[in-house]
């Protein structure tokens, strides 16, 4: 049984039996049998299909587009190319808020990278707009593209991420590498990854006069609704987007994509509604994508395996167009106690799309670097990984010297590596063999992810049957949000799951921020939570007021809120339904209200992450190089589990991602053109089932006072972080070589 | 895609004459060519479907000792034929490691031994390729060419054919019938496929309008069942073509090699038999060092086309483990990932 207390004060207590229990997804049923309607699934009557023309070059202009072959094909209505696309209220190229960032929208014929959208061509069906599309033959004016991390001269960007500073420092570390016993000096090469959810970007979108009505996949409704108020010169309050199910986020449906918006001008251009669907291939470009980084790590350690100084440089790339600058240094900050401290950034501007948020930005890039150099390290100082980690255990956190508001990585690794069997593991590679003489090795990482929160809200209703109502606008992405929100709900509003109806994923709800940041469950959770204290205390007001109540005068203990009644806190035995209390009232409902914000001062006060151990078992052929990960195991600690079922998916789901960072993913990239070689789900690798043997996620007990009053920490990116690493470290165990070029393919391993 | 025709014959001389015309193209499941249309790397004017030709769904065990394949049975349904797998393991096990469960399921043996290279700039319209466009030049050439071919190249094209299922075949000597509008003949697989030379755009020795109406084991071909494999390198575990694999297959007389087969996939335009290397063996005891030199005489001619030299190394060793395993029998089951050099066949040791 949980016991939430109020934010409000702490007069009214509520207790629930949801939070905590593993239950299955709320929406899991229509998602197998296909009733889950995804925002393709529209067809408004009259609809039209819309589909992009993108550029195959990677720079220069388009000088020619055969739009009388398109539009002499049957079923072709009409062409939008900068010549007729609609005008904007807004330059897409316009930057207000950090949030913003540029789209191609066709407003010039210029071509900034491969796979911009350059057309789009609107027809009566799916296969006359994509014929239409390709007898557009286009001809280019072509530039010689900016190709790879040396493509372009480098530059010290002016922050990282979302507002980092790119240079931080705390400590001397030229001193510390200079006094250390042993120094390292590596360099690790990450190359660029390209978004692949299930569900590519898709738009259905209807025009009604100066209103609109879209269904898109979003993890962030109402700066989508911003966005293209912006873009089109209309009011917010005018468009309604529609996103109850999303086939995969993971960071690329955050921001509204420029392909979204012409799916909305495409609409207005004709007049009736359109659908547009982006093409796999078409993923590579303009929807965001993971950086390519080149990080040196350079670490100090005394005899004992104490770090002298840790210094993480990382290089990467933007688009000559925008500002995205993956921090991939920044993990440096959190983890390993050090007394000197620096990271730093420079990067590029390369002819490709501008990469953005993608699965623990920063986090994961920086970790496979990090947790290799911290292995190398360990490993130079004759001492065991997890020993060498623990000599270095920060109690504080490392760069800010602030005290965590939780941290329980100790048992995070305590816990992994009991459960893995880590103990036997012998100091030296290339010590295990199996029964069919197959390498063995056994490697480990620390995952950590900040705890992030951001603004959000909720409403809730208790109505006179004794059900209530929960709406926000929250995101599920197929994380099952909607489940474990749903939850929260319950036990915010003293019901059972099955009395509340909870209501999320539209932008005419109160608007629940992002889904980002590992943070979607902490900001709609603590604004249903809110929602819920508020409308429990508006009820508990109509009955301590009452004479006619058993909680008359109740107001100086107050009362306790469960499975639908109120009891007086000092007295259980005395209670009454919300029904009873509402319908004496003569009400039918009654409202409550609720945002969520992080607080300031706990804030200033702590440094809030999520951490976690992972342990990995590869099997590699010492001929071939051929490699296998046959064992995976994470344990976490993330403050709250709402839900544990949904809790360890997400931790799958993450240390699959570590599988795939370390071993398979990466956009193979033509030197000479930029041009994407491998934009399919064929050929740009991701693990099957048959990589992934054995997964297990170990839910590590914590308890956080100061997160937030539900002491939630994200869960959604952690499981990245460390996992690749760990795995990287494994390899080198097998085989004694240490890749320092991920992903590690068998080529790198063939001695 | 653009407007085509679509037809679908009853009889074999109908749909050789529906396919006889330019434009036209046989569409079996579809697995290899509905994608090509759909990326316009070929737009085909008329596709004859085949899917429903009579009499070509059939394994026949035929009067002397060999045995006949339908063009259309499906990639899975021969694996899982029992009297095939347990005469033909080889292939068997070939056909378990390619693609997908979902593609096996559909994907044809005609269709198999057509598919189409898997080279990206081939895939990717907006770059030259001699074999989309005769005589356009090749992007391949100095791009991006980790898995392009070792063997049999030309500076026209440098591709590889993807199919595992070729590859024990071309080792058991298998022969393709085909039937034009001149009638049936016969053509060996080795023969079948062309390297590219200064024409890339031949891949096969079919006449417009031949279609492929079974492929043919000899007899010969079984007296291998207890001593063949099939090896398969790929970068992840399943789901992905070979970066190199070979096929190996041993006929033993009172432990020694009266006869070898060998054959590499992944490293060539065509599935690649290696007679020089088989001829090394015979007569000879199995062992390793033997194996090696073998695996080197099979690999004399290679050279990188690009980035891609390990492949050279990689096929050596992969030739030689693929005869270890051969020597050291077929394993009684089909291993839980066929070809793999995870199966651990029986448990025992096949690493040095
Ligand atoms: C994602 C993916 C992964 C794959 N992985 C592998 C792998 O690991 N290993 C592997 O070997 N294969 C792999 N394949 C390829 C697969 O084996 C082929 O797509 C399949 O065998 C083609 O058979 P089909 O019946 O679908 O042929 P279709 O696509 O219908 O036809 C292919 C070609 O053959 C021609 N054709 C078909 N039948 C005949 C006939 N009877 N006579 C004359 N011409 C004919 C067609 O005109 C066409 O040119 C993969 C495919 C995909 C899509
Ligand atoms: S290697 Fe062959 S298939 Fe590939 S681009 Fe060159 S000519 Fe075309």
């Amino acid at each position: 049984m949980v016991e939430m207390t109020s934010i409000q004060g702490q007069t009214h207590t509520r207790q629930g039996s949801s939070i905590g229990q593993p239950l299955t997804r709320m929406d899991g049923v229509l998602k197998v049998t296909g009733a889950a309607r995804y925002a393709a699934d529209h067809h408004p009557a009259g609809m039209l299909y819309a589909v992009m023309a993108v550029s195959s070059i990677a720079r220069g202009r388009v000088a020619s587009l055969d739009v009388a072959a398109a539009m002499a094909h049957p079923g072709v209505v009409q062409v939008m190319t900068p010549g007729n696309a609609p005008k904007l209220a807004e330059d897409p190229d316009a930057k207000t808020n950090p949030f913003m960032f540029r789209m191609d929208l066709l407003q010039n014929d210029g071509v900034r990278y491969p796979n911009q959208p350059i057309a789009v061509v609107i027809a009566d069906t799916l296969e006359s707009a994509t014929e239409g599309a390709a007898l557009l033959a286009p001809a280019y004016v072509t530039e010689p593209a900016r190709v790879g991390l040396d493509g372009n001269a480098s530059f010290a960007p002016p922050a990282v991420g979302v507002g980092n500073p790119a240079e931080m420092h705390r400590g001397d570390v030229d001193a510390g590498l200079k006094g250390a016993a042993l120094r390292m000096d590596a360099t690790y090469e990450t190359p660029a990854q390209y978004h692949n959810p299930m569900e590519p970007h898709a738009i259905v979108a209807t025009w009604d006069g100066d209103t609109l009505s879209i269904d898109t996949p979003s993890q962030g409704l109402a700066m989508a609704q911003g966005r293209l108020a912006g873009l089109f010169g209309i009011a917010p309050e005018g468009i309604h987007i529609r996103s109850p199910f999303l086939g995969g986020g993971f960071g690329c449906k955050g921001l509204l994509s420029g392909p979204q918006v012409l799916g909305v001008m495409a609409a207005r251009l004709v007049d009736r509604p359109v659908k547009l669907v982006l093409r796999r291939e078409q993923m590579y470009g303009p929807v965001g994508h993971r950086a390519p980084t080149r990080q040196t790590v350079r670490l100090g350690a005394a005899s004992d395996g104490a770090l002298t100084a840790v210094s993480h440089h990382a290089k990467t790339a933007s688009s000559t167009f925008d500002d995205f600058f993956e921090p991939a240094a920044d993990t440096a900050h959190t983890v390993y106690a050090s007394p000197a401290i620096a990271t730093s950034h420079e990067a590029v501007r390369l002819d490709t799309g501008t990469p953005l948020f993608m699965r623990a930005p920063g986090e994961a890039t920086g970790s496979i670097a990090m947790e290799s150099a911290i292995d190398e390290m360990a490993h130079a100082c004759g001492m065991d990984p997890l020993a060498f980690r623990l000599k270095n255990y920060s109690d504080v956190e490392p760069i800010s010297g602030k005290p965590f508001s939780s941290k329980a990585l100790r048992e995070c690794y305590a816990q992994g590596a009991a459960r893995f069997g880590w103990a036997t593991r012998p100091l030296a590679p290339r010590q295990m063999r199996d029964e069919a003489g197959l390498l063995v090795g056994w490697g480990m990482g620390t995952a950590t992810f900040p705890a992030l929160m951001f603004q959000g809200h909720a409403r809730a209703v208790l109505r006179s049957d004794g059900t209530g109502v929960m709406e926000t606008g929250a995101h599920d992405m197929g994380q099952g949000a909607w489940t474990a929100l749903a939850q929260i709900a319950a036990d915010g509003l003293g019901l059972e799951q099955d009395q509340v109806e909870f209501r999320a994923g539209s932008s005419d709800l109160p608007d629940a921020g992002i889904a980002g940041g590992s943070a979607h469950t902490a900001t709609a959770g603590m604004a249903i939570h809110g929602a819920g204290a508020d409308v429990i205390a508006k009820l508990a007001d109509l009955a301590m007021d009452d004479q006619r109540s058993p909680l008359f005068g109740a107001g100086n203990t107050g009362v306790i809120a469960r499975s639908g009644r109120l009891h007086r806190r000092d007295d259980e035995g005395r209670s009454e339904s919300y029904g009873d209390i509402l319908a004496r009232a003569g009400l039918t409902e009654i409202e409550g209200r609720g945002a969520s914000a992080s607080d300031p001062a706990a804030q200033s006060a702590y440094a809030m992450h999520a951490h976690g151990a992972v342990f990995a078992e590869v099997k590699v052929d010492p001929e071939f190089g051929q490699i296998r990960v046959t064992r995976l195991v994470g344990a976490f600690a993330a403050g709250k589990i709402i839900n544990p079922r949904m809790v360890q998916s997400q931790y799958y789901g993450g240390m699959i991602w570590g599988v795939s960072f370390a071993l398979h993913e990466e956009a193979l990239t033509d030197r000479r053109s930029g041009r994407i070689m491998n934009q399919n789900l064929a050929e740009y690798h991701v693990p099957v089932n048959a990589d992934i043997p054995s997964v297990e996620a170990i839910l590590v007990e914590e308890h956080d006072p100061h997160v937030n009053a539900l002491g939630i920490k994200g869960v959604g990116e952690i499981g990245i972080t460390g996992t690749a690493g760990a795995i990287a470290n494994a390899v080198w165990h097998a085989t004694g070589i240490r890749v320092r070029e991920f992903p590690i393919t068998l080529d790198r391993l063939m001695g | 895609m653009n407007n085509f025709e679509y037809l679908r014959p009853t009889t074999i001389p109908e749909a050789v004459a529906a396919a006889s015309v330019p434009g036209a193209a046989y569409l079996a499941a579809g697995t290899n060519l509905v994608d090509l249309m759909k990326g316009g790397v070929v737009r085909p004017s008329r596709l004859v479907d085949v899917g429903r030709l009579p009499g070509l769904t059939d394994i026949e065990h035929l009067p002397d000792g060999g045995l006949r394949i339908g063009a259309l049975i499906r990639n899975a349904e021969l694996a899982h034929d029992e009297g095939f797998a347990r005469r033909f393991p080889s292939v068997a096990e070939a056909l378990l490691s390619g693609a997908s469960g979902q593609l096996r399921n559909a994907a044809t043996v005609g269709g198999n031994l057509l598919q189409r290279t898997r080279c990206a700039y081939f895939y990717d319209t907006a770059s030259a390729c001699n074999k989309r466009d005769p005589g356009a030049g090749c992007d391949a050439v100095g791009g991006e060419t980790r898995t392009h071919a070792v063997l049999g190249w030309s500076p026209s094209c440098i591709a590889t054919h993807p199919s595992d299922f070729c590859v024990p075949l071309v080792a058991m000597d298998a022969v393709v019938e085909v039937e034009g509008s001149n009638g049936r003949r016969d053509v060996t697989l080795e023969d079948f496929h062309r390297l590219p030379g200064t024409s890339p755009e031949q891949e096969s020795v079919l006449e417009p309008g031949e279609l492929i109406v079974a492929v043919r084991l000899p007899p010969s071909a079984a007296e291998f069942a207890s001593h063949a494999r099939y090896l398969k390198v790929r970068d992840r575990t399943s789901y992905a073509f070979a970066v190199v694999s070979a096929a190996a297959a041993l006929r033993m007389e009172g432990g020694r090699i009266a006869e070898a087969r060998i054959a590499l996939g992944g490293v060539a335009l065509k599935p690649w038999r290696a007679r020089a290397a088989e001829a090394v063996l015979v007569g000879a005891l199995p062992d390793p060092a033997l194996f090696r030199g073998a695996a080197g005489v099979a690999l004399v001619d290679a050279k990188p086309s690009g980035d891609n030299e390990f492949k050279i190394e990689l096929a050596r060793r992969i030739v030689t483990r693929a005869l270890i395993l051969a020597a050291a029998g077929t394993p009684s089951r089909m291993p839980a990932l066929p070809a793999s050099p995870f199966a651990a066949p029986d448990g025992a040791s096949q690493h040095g």
